[in-house]
């Protein structure tokens, strides 16, 4: 038997980026702004949504995509302010892909919502591989995790617009240099926003608040 | 964990390009895999044996080309491998390091009979 070589040079993940695209496609038809929002395990995601909800829910209206390995502690956190939100379990896979976002928001009605966040399972590698289509990837970072996570880490720091640094309140408790933190950061990621914030104290929030709201302006006039 | 989804996503690329090439067998696939890509070679062949099971690519052999990481420097544009993860530029000693090379994931071809 003769062995041909198929030449494929196609991405592992390809049908994943499609997925991602078509659910952008979906979300960009109802001009709703989404943030993939990525972190370790307790570094802050669900804090950060619930505060950012605090601060826009008058005005904006807001969907939540949680994903969990397993359990919906911060579903039921969400729900329980009265946001709409769809639990997606994993069953111990360690990070959302666009397929599993795509049943997510068959879930929702998008006709009624303008911001979307999509939390996903804590983890700094993974998530990073998989598109979900997302207008912004976020990630946050805390302070106890300690300044050397961008040596880590690299990827998810270097493919992330937004970097909230969060739990600023424990400085005084940590040895964590901010200045060698950005200093790696921005120089992975050079178009990179960062905000210093503390979801316990509101600290920094402001800066974080101001520019969401431009963000969600900009894409209004899309 | 996540090279359980890789491993699915890959097997079915495969499956599918041998497909169209109106294959019997696949024996061999080649998989170009980055240091940074965070996939595990040895995981992924030990999903591969257990997914590939009964279909035209049981038993094929998996062949990873792995990729170092490569930087390039912002400012004064030199490329280099970067070692221990340090990414400070060897020539100029800034931190200004854009990665070209070492997040690969991709196939690069199969081979079949």
């Amino acid at each position: 038997m003769t062995i041909k070589v198929v030449t494929v040079g196609e991405k592992i993940l390809g049908t994943n980026d499609a997925k991602a695209g078509e659910n952008r496609k979906r979300l960009d038809e109802h001009s709703i702004f989404t943030i993939n929002i990525m972190s370790s395990p307790g570094a802050g995601k669900t804090s950060l949504i619930l505060a950012t909800i605090k601060r826009f829910s008058k005005d904006v209206r807001i969907g939540v995509v949680e994903g969990d390995v397993a359990s919906s502690v911060d579903a039921e956190k969400v729900n329980a302010i009265g946001i709409p939100v769809v639990q997606i379990n994993t069953g111990g896979g360690c990070h959302l892909d666009a397929f599993m976002v795509e049943k997510g928001l068959g879930n929702l009605n998008l006709e009624e919502i303008d911001l979307l966040f999509i939390e996903n399972v804590g983890n700094l590698i993974c998530p990073n591989n998989y598109r979900l289509g997302e207008d912004v990837r976020l990630m946050i970072a805390s302070m106890p995790e300690g300044d050397d996570k961008p040596y880590k880490y690299p990827g998810m720091f270097a493919d992330s617009d937004v970097v909230i640094l969060n739990k600023t309140d424990l400085q005084p408790y940590l040895d964590f240099s901010e200045k060698s933190f950005r200093k790696v950061v921005t120089g992975l990621n050079p178009d990179v926003v960062i905000f210093p914030i503390s979801c316990k104290t509101g600290s920094g929030l402001t800066g974080w608040f101001t520019w969401l709201e431009e963000a969600l302006r900009k894409k209004k006039k899309q | 964990m996540h090279e359980a989804g890789i491993t699915e996503s890959m097997l079915s690329l495969a499956l599918e390009k041998a497909g169209e090439a109106q294959a019997k067998k696949i024996t061999r696939i080649n998989l170009v895999i980055g240091e940074l890509s965070g996939v595990v070679g040895d995981c992924v062949q030990f999903y591969f044996d257990v997914l590939s099971k009964d279909t035209i690519a049981e038993g094929a052999a998996l062949n990873f080309e792995t990729k170092p990481i490569q930087i390039r420097c912002r400012k004064c544009k030199a490329v280099f491998y970067p070692t221990n993860h340090k990414w400070t530029c060897p020539e100029c000693h800034e931190m200004s390091a854009e990665i070209v090379s070492g997040q690969e994931c991709y196939m690069e071809s199969i081979e079949v009979e």
